[in-house]
């Protein structure tokens, strides 16, 4: 996508409340189809919950009410380095220095990771962060995380929507698989992780002794998965 | 260490299971001193309630000593705690509302899709339950893991001794909040169908909330006996017909609060609840709600329907049309225990509420099997079984 192209697009964020800019043709028009539609039919829904596709993009969204103030929330975020504190595919987030671009490490099936290089393309303090793929990457993806207030003394609405478009090849029936098998349900999880974590400081886990937390049990996977693959 | 674990319907187990160990900051470890089996431990041991694994360890009325703390916990060891059923973050929305049984952050979050689809919204964790309430360990054991230890427990002044307390834990709050739920108000008429301890409770609130008249439905002639001693009037289901009792007793204008402690495995031969006991039976219809059908039929226009007794799925046959023509408001939940602890304890310590004539069997927790087989088959006298995990086993 064009740097103008992008602009665009962001400026035009707020209608229908569609947080998330992509770069695909399809999704685009699925975009203004809705808009358009709007004069007939008022539907104040979050655009991504659109009964249609968005052509060759999977598109997740998810919006969480967390009783914390803004600034925290934004601030633990924008250090992507706690991500993998409650993303359970990520196994890291490594800022590589300039631009706010970093590498995100995805666990995939049979013990293989990928990884994938984005950069910020948006922030707005206490507000906004926006990520996209670097050109080249293995996953075409873009996200962006929203921080508003909301009602009352109620703390903070999280939105958080994800756009990516699965390479072709044995690597993108992996990433599909990976991404696809749930992508909703990864994101409603992943968003209640970080909502436990910032209200009550800790993940809830029902397990009686450390070994036997969901955590332990996927690095477990992990590492035997490794040893096979060595 | 040894705790009761569920293998299926109607089969549990005394095994020897992993001792837990303090996972997150704010955890404590419990020694358990004394446990109870509950009306709703019977509806997983009958497996009606979905979300149970084989191994599961029971109970979710439980007391103790800490043992162990968490950096975060601010209990310390040796104190002497009881533990609310329902697992609570405090920090969350619903938990800063007192709506604690409501908690956003308890239930593990893999194992909240199921009440998510069921629901609509996912439930709190609870000890020794389903796993759509997450699958937490339960009480029925020697040590238990307790999260959010600086929340949950209330601590217990040591002249207090345990079977004064241990209801704390759940029934007590739950009757309770029953009580509460049926918004007594000074001349009011209240029914409670089902004696066991929830309605019993209920009933002794109802008493102290000032009530002017409570009447109890149940068929065991015990319980109904319990009832009685508390103050209870009492109609037995089986040697008279409820609904034109109810009448009378109300001096013809029907029952103002009606309170349904009975829940979702309904006793009764009206030909309603025969055609739900098969459907439960098949897998098809979970809920037998006959005791709260007839609860909403008696209550009087613009009345109060309270529901402690537990349900997990849909009912059939459901009388809306009653719900709505005479204005009722129902008002139910699991219950939200730590917001009654503290009035609780005080009014034990001061002698306004007796629990302990609840009780009726004592047994070590090595004998924790027979005591579900008894409770279930011998209602009408095994009211209450108290486990202790010290106590010497009788030789058979």
């Amino acid at each position: 996508m064009s740097e103008e192209a992008r602009k665009g697009l962001w400026g035009t964020a707020g209608f229908a409340g569609l947080m998330l800019a992509a770069g695909a043709g399809a999704f685009i028009s699925a975009q203004k189809d809705k808009r358009d539609k709007r004069n007939q039919t008022a539907d104040d829904a979050p655009g991504f919950t659109a009964r249609r596709g968005f052509g060759a993009y999977d598109v997740v969204g998810r919006t969480v009410t967390i009783a914390r103030p803004r600034e925290e929330l934004f601030a633990f975020w924008k250090d992507f380095a706690n991500l993998s504190t409650f993303m359970e595919n990520i196994v890291s987030v490594k800022p590589t220095g300039a631009d706010g671009r970093a590498v995100w490490t995805i666990l995939a099936p049979a013990g293989r990771t990928v990884e994938v290089e984005t950069e910020v393309v948006k922030e707005e303090p206490g507000k906004l962060i926006a990520w996209r793929s670097v050109p080249g990457s293995q996953i075409d993806t873009e996200g962006r995380v929203s921080f508003t207030d909301a009602p009352g003394n109620r703390g903070t609405r999280v939105s958080v929507r994800v756009a990516y478009k699965p390479p072709a090849g044995e690597l993108g029936r992996m990433v599909a698989k990976l991404f696809m098998r749930e992508p909703a349900v990864q994101a409603r999880h992943d968003l209640k992780r970080f909502k436990m974590l910032m209200e009550a400081g800790e993940i809830a886990t029902s397990a009686r002794r450390k070994d036997q937390t969901r955590a332990a049990k996927q690095a477990e996977k992990q590492n035997d998965r490794q040893e096979e693959t060595a | 260490m040894r705790a009761l674990t569920w293998q299926g319907t109607h089969k549990v187990q005394v095994d020897t299971v992993d001792d837990p160990e303090i996972i997150n900051p704010r955890d404590a470890i419990i020694k358990v001193t004394s446990t109870a089996i509950c009306g709703s431990d019977l509806h997983l041991y009958d497996g009606v309630i979905p979300g149970l694994l084989p191994g599961d360890v029971l109970g979710h009325e439980f007391m103790g000593e800490v043992v162990e703390t968490g950096p975060k916990s601010t209990l310390q060891k040796g104190q002497r705690v009881v533990v609310p059923f329902t697992i609570s973050c405090g920090q969350c929305f619903f938990c800063s509302t007192l709506q604690y049984s409501c908690c956003s952050n308890s239930n593990p979050v893999e194992k909240q899709d199921i009440s998510a689809n069921v629901y609509g919204h996912a439930m709190s964790g609870l000890f020794g339950y389903s796993h759509m309430t997450g699958g937490y360990s339960g009480g029925q054991a020697e040590y238990v893991r307790v999260p959010y230890s600086d929340v949950g427990p209330i601590v217990i002044p040591d002249h207090l001794e345990d079977e004064k307390v241990l209801f704390l834990s759940d029934i007590l709050p739950t009757g309770w909040m029953a009580a509460e739920n049926a918004q007594i108000q000074p001349d009011d008429t209240v029914a409670v169908w089902g004696c066991g301890p929830v309605g019993l409770f209920a009933i002794q609130s109802a008493l102290v909330m000032g009530a002017s008249q409570v009447i109890a439905v149940d068929h065991y002639p015990h319980r109904l006996e319990l009832a009685r001693q508390l103050g209870a009037q009492v109609i037995n289901f089986r040697e008279s017909n409820v609904l034109e009792a109810l009448m009378e007793m109300s001096g013809g204008i029907g029952i103002d609060a009606v309170i349904d402690a009975v829940g979702m495995e309904a006793h009764g031969f009206a030909i309603d609840n025969i055609m739900d006991t098969a459907k439960q039976k098949i897998g098809f219809g979970a809920d037998r709600v006959s005791a709260l059908r007839q609860a909403i039929m008696a209550v009087r226009k613009g009345g109060r329907v309270s529901i402690p007794g537990v349900y997990g799925g849909m009912a059939d046959k459901f009388p809306i049309g009653a719900i709505m023509e005479k204005g009722l408001q129902i008002r139910t939940g699991q219950t939200h225990v730590q917001r009654y602890t503290k009035d609780l304890l005080a009014k034990i310590e001061d002698g306004t509420l007796d629990t302990t004539f609840l009780i009726s069997h004592r047994l070590p927790l090595e004998q924790a099997a027979d005591g579900y087989k008894n409770f279930k088959e011998q209602q009408d006298t095994w009211t209450k079984v108290v486990l202790k995990p010290g106590m010497a086993t009788e030789n058979a």
